[in-house]
């Protein structure tokens, strides 16, 4: 192997044969994937997500929640995903259509949130649990996000119906009972919560039927 | 260490030695001293800066009020932060100074017009500093391995664009014949990484591939970075190191080829593993696994290699730090390689996937192999940069057992905390805060191994630093060893 041009021509087709198969062709094979028309409902599926929930996914993006929370959920058979509530039925790559980034997630050290939006719909769950988990899920290891919150004077007349409703003896062990304040979701916040109730892949696709494995015939494996 | 004159011996098994003067590889390395020292110390400076994020990272793990008032510190970005400075930063600088370094050697050509390295040198870490700031400041973009925000790329893309230049035109004046493994694996290195940046750039950032192609475009791109930039550089460094201190020939020059071809065509498929079980088309995930197993090949037949050339010389290894920390590495790249091919059958993946296991298995990669291996070149280039020797073996020992200790402590905990997390994980009946909290201890012990690795960086530091400060002296030195071999006391040579 002492010819630089022949080594190189190697080097090039080596990479070009992956680039070629993994990006091109997937590329092509489904990178136009349009939504699914649904004749009964007459309109067309997975739903848009709201202004103020892609907002929410920019927080979601910045504060770098994917690295712990996936946003998949496994065939069933395959993990126990279903089994764990995760999801009604195996994500597809429709799915995704309308994310302008994917976070798939590679780590689960918090659970999937493919479907949180539907496994949990309260808002005020959400605001709780974001602002310190331990009120909600004790002995979790989430990092709090306290700084997505204020703690302010109640303008006379107008408590923000957002207000956090504390339990009385958190409230007294953190100082957070002067009479008159109220503890509220920045924008950010809001925003970020509403990303996470839009989250949920409750309509079926053509090719997302939930999946039932095959009985082996007898004398099979 | 080698008492003849071996870089022709290991140039090629069929070189007739002494063909090589000592003047004319002086000066070659002194062409490259200025560029390689600014590659090596800013490559240490985020070292140090990346085990600070780490252990910010890895404390928040087990004990999240930790720093719990910082938006900057919060965990999902100080991670990335420490993931970006230390492969950017730390891995990627010492991978340029050891690529260019080897190439001008292994060329027999001096570096031309040293200071445009400098230049690249500059850039590229002013980028990663805008990038890691980036970071911290929340403009994340939450794709791994690519979280620096899309204003640090154009510096780095520059920067990246001069190193590689010059180590083809460095190549392009050589005067040696024969091309040695080392040069392949760099060549091949310098070509694919920018390739899959920029493909990964274009696809996931400037102009987003819709929905989960994505997912493939991020996991082609992150996983090659490892098997197709750092793999590739670790491996040039291993092929050259551990003949050149033991000045024997390499085990098989067939194998190398081998070696090389069978990783050029297989690791590029393998990053689709990261997917299985994922929304992406089924045809492309069994692709990633039959490409991560016929990884086994390249791996084998590379450890065959390095470690018959060991055979016989293990005696070496009480002696010479450098051959102590490649060797390390070598062994490691062996047991990681493997270990990766499984995790990426279906059944193994199943309990693996989504768990510490996996990054357990990344610093097995990434630390235990590569960054040992670069260590190992460190201690054997920067002595010839300076024309001075280290100044204590002992800090070199404390480096050392620091952190082979630590990431082995590491790697081994989080795999067995992992591989019990993905077995309960996958069993429904036990609560999910169950299976986080029964992860705690083995995420406790990972912050005691981050320790001693840290308790190692700073004695590497610290040698680099009393090294540069250090007055020359005068006349011929020995090299700095653990202990004085008897049969090479009368003559010691570097």
């Amino acid at each position: 192997m002492n010819r630089g041009p022949l080594i190189f021509l190697g080097i090039f087709l080596a990479l070009a044969f992956s680039w070629t198969g993994i990006v091109l062709t997937n590329q092509i094979q489904y990178g136009s994937l349009t939504p699914y028309y649904d004749a009964n409902e007459g309109r067309t599926f997975p739903d848009k997500p709201s202004g103020l929930a892609n907002q929410g996914r920019l927080v979601y993006q910045d504060l770098g929640c994917m690295y712990c929370h996936s946003q998949q959920v496994r065939r069933p058979g395959y993990g126990a995903d279903e089994e764990r509530g995760w999801g009604e039925r195996q994500s597809v790559a429709r799915d995704y259509i309308y994310e302008p980034r994917v976070f798939l997630g590679t780590m689960r050290t918090g659970p999937d949130l493919r479907n949180i939006g539907s496994r949990q719909p309260s808002t005020d769950w959400h605001y709780l649990h974001l602002y310190d988990p331990q009120l909600t899920s004790p002995g979790s290891i989430m990092p709090p996000f306290r700084f997505l919150y204020a703690y302010r004077k109640v303008a006379p007349g107008q408590a923000s119906p957002l207000a956090l409703k504390l339990p009385a003896d958190y409230a007294r062990q953190h100082g957070l009972d002067r009479p008159g304040y109220e503890l509220v979701p920045t924008p950010r916040a809001e925003a970020l919560v509403a990303y996470l109730l839009s989250l949920k892949d409750t309509y079926v696709f053509p090719e997302a039927k939930p999946y039932v494995p095959p009985k082996p015939a007898a004398g099979a494996k | 260490m080698a008492s003849a004159p071996s870089l022709a011996a290991s140039l090629h098994p069929a070189t007739p030695t002494d063909t090589v003067p000592r003047a004319e590889l002086s000066a070659i390395d002194a062409s490259t001293k200025w560029p390689a020292l600014v590659f090596i110390v800013s490559a240490l400076v985020w070292l140090l800066i990346g085990t600070v994020f780490a252990l910010i990272a890895s404390f928040k793990m087990h004990s999240p009020e930790f720093l719990g008032n910082y938006e900057w510190l919060t965990f999902g970005r100080v991670r990335s932060a420490h993931l970006n400075a230390v492969i950017y930063g730390w891995s990627t600088n010492a991978a340029f100074a050891v690529a260019f370094w080897l190439m001008a050697r292994l060329s027999r050509a001096a570096l031309r017009h040293p200071g445009v390295l400098i230049v690249a040198a500059c850039f590229w870490n002013l980028g990663v500093t805008i990038g890691v700031i980036g970071i911290l400041a929340g403009d994340s973009t939450s794709i791994e391995w690519l979280e620096m925000p899309p204003y640090a790329t154009p510096l780095l893309f520059v920067a990246y664009a001069l190193v590689g230049a010059w180590a083809v035109i460095t190549f392009r004046f050589r005067k040696s014949e024969h091309i040695y493994v080392s040069q392949w694996y760099i060549l091949a290195a310098l070509f694919w990484f920018p390739w899959l940046y920029s493909i990964a750039q274009i696809m996931l950032i400037f102009e987003p591939a819709r929905g989960t192609v994505q997912a493939l475009v991020n996991w082609w791109f992150a996983h090659n970075v490892l098997g197709l930039w750092f793999t590739p550089i670790g491996l040039a460094a291993a092929y050259y190191f551990i003949p050149k201190v033991l000045g024997k020939p390499i085990h098989s020059y067939y194998l190398s080829v081998l070696g090389f071809w069978s990783l050029a065509i297989f690791y590029n498929w393998a990053g689709v593993h990261h997917l299985i079980g994922g929304p992406v088309p089924a045809w492309v995930i069994s692709a990633g696994i039959a490409a991560s197993l016929m990884m086994v090949i390249p791996v084998v037949v590379t450890a065959v290699n390095h470690h018959l050339t060991m055979v016989g010389s293990f005696g070496a290894l009480r002696t010479s730090p450098t051959l102590r920390f490649v060797v390390f590495g070598a062994v490691n790249y062996t047991l990681v390689s493997l270990t990766g091919s499984a995790m990426a059958i279906r059944s193994v993946n199943e309990i693996t996937h989504f768990t510490h296991f996996t990054v357990g298995h990344a610093h097995e990669g990434m630390y235990a192999f590569f960054t040992m291996v670069m260590f190992g070149a460190i201690y054997y280039i920067l002595p010839r940069l300076l024309l001075k020797e280290w100044p204590s073996a002992a800090l070199i020992r404390a480096h050392f057992w620091c952190a082979a200790v630590g990431v082995t402590i590491y790697w081994v905990d989080l795999e067995i905390g992992g591989w019990i997390q993905g077995m309960q994980m996958n069993n429904p009946n036990i609560p999910f805060l169950e299976v986080v909290h029964n992860t705690l201890p083995y995420l406790v012990t990972r912050s005691v191994a981050g320790i001693l690795m840290t308790i190692g960086h700073l004695a590497f530091a610290v040698n680099v630093a009393w090294m540069l400060a250090a007055k020359r002296p005068a006349g011929a030195t020995a090299p700095t060893l653990f202990r004085s071999p008897p049969a090479m006391q009368a003559a010691p040579v570097r």
